[in-house]
This record gives C-alpha cells, sequence and structure tokens, in this order.
C-alpha cells in the first residue's frame, strides 16, 4: 500500500448530498479500487489528481469566458480579433490549453442565434467555461439540440422569432465553440466588469441570452 | 460505429433538466474518475479519439443506465488493460502484482504546465485541401464498426463547406491506431430541411465539423 489513503479524499465531502452515511456504491468502491491500484503500481499520483480535481473546481470556470465576452463589448478592436482568431485572442487572457487548443467564437446577432451542442459525447471549450454541467453531456440535449433546437430553446425559457435563423454547432472535430451572446440594452453605463458579472455560462453555450440588471428585477 | 453514443436526432429522452447552482462533480468519486482519466492520460499510452472509442464500447443498454463518469470509468479501465498498463487479475482484485517500470507518471506540480500544453490535433503539415468555402459536398455514408466523429444524422446529406480549418489528425483512423492520416477540417452547413425534412424551420442550419475523408463532392 502507498502512504496515502485515497478515503481521505472524501472526508471533506461528506456534506454532499445523499453521501453521508451512506454506504458507498459498487461505483464508489470501483473508483476507490483502482485509485489505489494504480497508485501501488506508480501509475498517478494522487497529488496531482487533488491538483487536477481542484483546477477544474475552482481555477478554470465560466467566469473565464465572462471576461471574454465582456472585453468583446467594450473594446471594437479587440471583437474583431476575437471573431477573427478566437484562439489567439482569448490566450491574451492566458486562458490555453487543454480542450481549448482551437477555439471558434461564434457572434449571436438580432438575425442569428448561435447554439452548441456536441451530440456525441461532451465536446466543451473548457478553457473559458471549465467543465459541462450534466444536462449538456445528457441523452435529452444532445439528442434534441439538432433536431428542435427551437423547442430545446423554449423549454430552457428562451424564444427566439421565427425571422432570427437559428444555427447549430455540433462539436465534432477539435473545435470548441463559444457563443458570443448580445450585450443587452440599458447596460451602455456599465463597466467591463460589471458586464462580465451578468454574463453567465448558459448564455456562452447559446442556450439563453444575458439580462440586464433592469431585466433581472422584473 | 453506429453506437447509442450517437444520439443527434433521437426521440424518446425526454426533456433537457436543469440544475441550480450545478456543482462541477456531484460526488467525490466523479472527481476522482475525472482526474485518474486525465492523469492515465498523461502516461502517453493513448490519444484522445482512443479514449472517446473506449467509451464508445461500452454495451449500449449500460451505456444509457449509467452516468457521464461511469462512462469514463469504463473506458479508462478499458485503455489501461487494452495498453497492458494493468492486468484483468490486477482490475478484479485490487492487489498490484508489479510495479510499473518507468517513473514518468503525472506529478503535481506539473499539472499546470500539463494542463497548458497544446495538444497537437492540428498539425502543420502541407495538405491540400479537397474544397473550399461555398463548395457543395455530401456526407459520405459510411458505417464503420470502429471510431468515427461522422454523426449517423448526417450520412449521406448535402451541405455546404462553411469554412477550411486547416488541417489536423484524423479522428477515425486515430482512434483506432491506424495512423493519423493528416487532412482537412471543414465546418459542414446543413440546412435544417435537408437534415430533418420539410417540416424543419426554413431558415435553420447544422454545422458539423467534418474531415475531407468524410465528405465527396455534391
Amino acid at each position: 500500500m502507498s502512504d496515502h489513503d485515497p478515503h481521505d479524499h472524501d472526508e471533506h465531502r461528506e456534506h454532499q448530498p445523499g453521501e453521508h452515511g451512506a454506504p458507498l456504491t459498487e461505483t464508489q468502491l470501483r473508483v476507490r479500487a483502482l485509485e489505489s491500484l494504480l497508485v501501488d503500481k506508480g501509475l498517478v499520483d494522487p497529488a496531482a489528481l487533488d491538483a487536477l480535481i481542484d483546477t477544474y473546481e475552482t481555477k478554470v470556470g465560466p467566469r473565464n469566458g465572462a471576461r471574454i465576452v465582456a472585453r468583446a463589448w467594450v473594446d471594437a478592436a479587440y471583437r474583431r480579433r476575437l471573431l477573427e482568431d478566437a484562439t489567439a485572442a482569448i490566450a491574451e487572457f492566458g486562458f490555453v490549453g487543454r480542450q481549448g487548443e482551437d477555439l471558434v467564437v461564434l457572434e449571436n446577432t438580432p438575425k442569428v442565434h448561435n447554439l452548441v451542442v456536441c451530440t456525441l459525447c461532451s465536446c466543451y471549450p473548457w478553457p473559458v467555461l471549465g467543465l459541462p454541467p450534466v444536462w449538456y453531456k445528457s441523452a435529452p440535449y444532445r439528442s434534441r439540440a439538432v433536431i428542435d433546437p427551437r423547442g430545446v430553446l423554449r423549454e430552457m425559457g428562451l424564444v427566439v422569432g421565427d425571422e432570427v435563423e437559428v444555427r447549430v454547432w455540433d462539436s465534432t472535430a477539435e473545435l470548441r465553440y463559444l457563443v458570443l451572446p448580445e450585450r443587452p440594452p440599458g447596460t451602455e453605463g456599465l463597466g467591463e466588469e460589471e458586464l462580465a458579472a451578468l454574463v453567465t455560462r448558459d448564455a456562452m453555450i447559446g442556450v439563453a441570452e444575458v439580462r440586464s440588471p433592469a431585466q433581472e428585477a422584473r | 460505429m453506429n453506437g447509442v453514443h450517437d444520439m443527434g436526432g433521437m426521440h424518446g429522452f425526454g426533456p433537457v433538466e436543469l440544475e441550480q447552482d450545478e456543482p462541477v462533480f456531484h460526488s467525490a468519486w466523479e472527481g476522482r474518475a475525472f482526474a485518474l482519466t486525465l492523469a492515465s492520460g498523461f502516461l502517453g499510452k493513448w490519444n484522445l479519439d482512443m479514449s472517446r472509442s473506449a467509451r464508445e464500447q461500452m454495451p449500449a443498454a449500460d451505456y444509457l443506465a449509467t452516468t457521464y463518469y461511469e462512462h469514463w470509468l469504463f473506458g479508462l479501465r478499458k485503455l489501461l488493460v487494452d495498453q497492458g498498463l494493468v492486468t484483468d487479475q490486477e482490475l478484479a482484485t485490487g492487489s498490484c502484482e508489479s510495479r510499473a517500470p518507468d517513473g514518468r507518471r503525472l506529478a503535481a506540480a506539473d499539472v499546470p504546465t500539463a494542463l497548458k500544453n497544446r495538444r497537437a490535433a492540428r498539425l502543420d503539415e502541407e495538405v491540400a485541401p479537397r474544397f473550399r468555402s461555398g463548395d457543395r459536398v455530401v456526407a459520405r455514408n459510411l458505417n464503420p464498426v470502429g471510431h468515427t466523429r461522422l454523426p449517423r444524422y448526417a450520412r449521406g446529406r448535402a451541405g455546404l463547406i462553411d469554412r477550411d480549418h486547416g488541417v489536423f489528425i484524423f479522428a477515425d483512423t486515430n482512434a483506432c491506431g491506424l495512423g493519423k492520416k493528416p487532412q482537412h477540417v471543414y465546418s459542414v452547413r446543413f440546412a435544417a430541411r435537408e437534415l430533418w425534412g420539410a417540416g424543419a424551420p426554413a431558415r435553420d442550419a447544422v454545422y458539423l465539423d467534418l474531415w475531407d475523408d468524410h465528405l465527396e463532392a455534391a
């Protein structure tokens, strides 16, 4: 046995619903056994696992993408660079790497609404949005986003008018897509940071619009 | 393969279920399964396409009855055995029979760098594109038993080359140890009506990222 006990990792998670005092499921046991085996074999370092988890739980997430969107709203030259070469423009913020090696930004306009899916699994732009939510990886979204995008959007609270073209982007290769939502009306007085605070993950996937503080208050 | 993972256009999975304030991982084991998969991937014994292919080989009924990170766990266990890093016996008993010979496991200190490295799905090789923006193409009617990134719903359908993304590793061969086969990847625009028939909204479209080998001139 190594000096590391993988059970330690669950201790600080005891608050998670359904885990409190409940017996371990077969899957939990299986993962523990696999980690213990790989550590014993010298194939993985448990501290590296902690670092990987911490990265995606605390460091990389949709706040990154929101900063990109806000910058594009306030800086026309940045917006042009972003639409021309998203990978390079996003790298200016230091957001690079795994599952974001080749980024493409899709601009929503009054005439075009973009929506991103991965029908085959879960491809998603990690450096700017973090790991995908469960619904994005789920069978209902993967199956329906391409055949009934307007129905899916309606269920998610977004009605797209008939005069607007809906473009669905199925991430079937290594390009990773980020939607640049429309800047909401009535936000002319807001600064970049305030704007970034309005931008949601769902708006950057294309299943929501960004709402102004006044719209939210209604 | 014509697997159940290829969900685009299917019916019967129900509505998209949203979760407010969703955690990155819903249970500690999900984080461990995620991190074990990434850390093991850095051992260099397989590529991302092989990793996706391994998950797709989960029996269809199991795939639908299990959660996302259970698919990852299935894929990881399969790759570890297929690539000779772990034996079936070790997986079954959980006890290590022999330690791995070399010590190139991912260290915690190397995690930030490892995640920021640009994995080379894009290649610098000079390969002539078979198509240009605006060309009319048809997605081939391919039904390989191995991995493919050409979803069933687009096969045999006509579309327009929207843009050329450059030269990439061909996932379909790279997943099966048949080489990188460098070729161009394009965003191909398929009218919603071409994919789903006359009932689909006239102006809507689905874009897929497809390789030269997926396409022929229309």
